[in-house]
């Protein structure tokens, strides 16, 4: 079991971010996290990752608790935060080499030219990340998350500002790792849940509306669009047959 | 803790800010040792450097919050203290890096005005009779002093996104940590504590470390200071876990 959530609980003064959801996630697969703006995805992501705390309940990630083995949690994630901060005044290959010095790697040159050719970043490799289009900025966030071969990948929108093309390249990169490793995602992007995730999770308001596989869901609302099946559940008041 | 430390340290120099704070700093400091009427070795006559001592930590309340600035606030600003902070570095770790490199760097910038020693010591009467022991003195008090201005100056950082508010903020704690509390227990309804006030103050260990014998009560508080301010950047960093 790679990530294990019990009744995960986070409240910002009288607002519940995430109030009592539960799952599981396991390797060889990749779980999609769904939700409106706000449901708590990006939040359930920053306490499996130990950047802030639960008010309650228990995280585990490869059988270690987030709140009390957070260093050795650390150790065995990759993660892409929501809007992929990084050190615009550094090169793609100095930023690599310094997250591959802070995760302690060995052969820290061959990891970065294989995390390099892996992104497809081979003809930006020398520039500074300020001077790279959104869509490299992108990769090169997703390059640092899979540096150190983690077993868990999190992943916070991966494919948000990449063209078509960079889109499918980068889910097919997603979809490879995920045969070894857990890969949790989250989206809005309905085309991507479909073309990547097995499992599905859908977060509204803080609690989990849907968890099931893509399969089953499908066939419990009697094989609708996903968007609609996320419309219904997450309660918008727009009609479905408004929906493109 | 070390790869922040040489990536901060490569960071801060690959920015013309850096060599424009450096410059500002020799210059400075030259026009009042060696051109101002005042406060220069040239019109006072005597071979030592007590003018530099005396500007220096003034000097120091403004390069110092100018270099520690951006240490935490511009992480957090930017978002890349998530990417740090889910890392497996604990907050320590990234802390005392920075203080580090900062320290580093304030060394470095100190670093040119040896020439002004060996100035002084070729031009003297007899070559070099200039009190080296009290120039070593003194400077072991301004590594120390910065050392406790750059651990204020991190704490500021710590405390905000802007910048230009962790600066401002720094430059009046250092100043008032420097000499606040001389001018605080000169208030003579305070007489009773007075001394106590200025042995909080920086300037009164600052001087006596200057005198060129390093006394261990005056080592033990500029330890003590820096640590305390260090002790308040992490409980800062740390609150976003409460």
């Amino acid at each position: 079991m790679s990530i294990e959530v019990a009744d995960l609980c986070k409240t910002y003064g009288n607002q519940k971010a995430i109030d009592g959801i539960s799952f599981k996630a396991l390797p060889g697969s990749v779980l999609g996290f769904l939700g409106p703006n706000g449901a708590g995805k990006s939040t359930t992501m920053k306490i499996l990752t130990c950047f802030i705390p639960q008010t309650s309940g228990t995280a585990h990630i490869c059988g270690f608790d987030a709140r009390t083995d957070s260093m050795e949690v650390r150790r065995h994630i990759g993660y892409l935060p929501e809007h992929n901060p990084l050190y615009l005044d550094m090169y793609v290959r100095e930023t690599l080499a310094y997250i591959g010095a802070i995760q302690k790697l060995d052969q820290t040159e061959k990891r970065i030219n294989d995390v390099i050719e892996r992104c497809g970043l081979g003809d930006e490799q020398n520039k500074k990340l300020g001077a790279l289009s959104k869509g490299y900025r992108q990769r090169v966030g997703l390059a640092q998350a899979i540096l150190a071969d983690p077993k868990v990948l999190i992943l916070d929108e991966p494919t948000s500002g990449l063209d078509p093309n960079q889109v499918i390249a980068i889910r097919a990169l997603i979809k490879d790792l995920s045969k070894t490793k857990t890969v949790v995602l989250s989206t809005h992007i309905m085309q991507e849940v479909d073309a990547i995730c097995e499992n599905v999770i859908i977060i509204n308001k803080g609690k989990i509306v849907a968890d099931d596989t893509l399969t089953g869901l499908r066939s419990k609302h009697s094989n609708k669009s996903l968007e609609n099946i996320f419309i219904e559940l997450t309660g918008s008041d727009v009609q479905q047959d408004e929906i493109i | 803790m070390i790869s922040i430390l040489f990536k901060e340290i490569s960071g801060f120099f690959t920015s013309w800010v850096a060599y424009l704070i450096m410059a500002a700093f020799m210059l400075v400091t030259g026009l009042f040792l060696w051109v101002f009427p005042d406060s220069s070795i040239l019109d006072y006559g005597y071979a030592g450097l007590d003018s530099f001592f005396n500007i220096a930590p003034y000097l120091f309340i403004f390069l110092v919050p100018a270099i520690t600035m951006r240490a935490i606030a511009e992480e957090k600003k930017d978002g890349t203290f998530e990417l740090l902070a889910t890392r497996p570095l604990s907050d320590w770790d990234i802390l005392i890096g920075k203080f580090l490199a900062c320290l580093v760097i304030v060394l470095l910038t100190l670093l040119p005005t040896l020439i002004y020693y060996f100035s002084i010591y070729q031009l003297g009467i007899t070559r070099g009779n200039i009190d080296t022991g009290a120039v070593i003195g003194s400077y072991i008090g301004l590594v120390l002093l910065g050392s406790a201005f750059t651990s204020i100056g991190l704490f500021t950082s710590s405390l905000s996104n802007n910048q230009i508010i962790a600066f401002t903020v720094a430059v009046f704690l250092c100043f008032f940590a420097f000499s606040g509390f001389d001018s605080i227990s000169s208030i003579i309804s305070l007489q009773g504590i007075a001394s106590f006030l200025t042995g909080i103050g920086i300037n009164q260990h600052y001087q006596s470390v200057s005198r060129g014998v390093l006394d261990t009560r005056d080592l033990i508080y500029f330890l003590s200071f820096t640590a305390l301010f260090l002790l308040l950047s992490k409980t800062i960093l740390g609150a976003r876990k409460w």
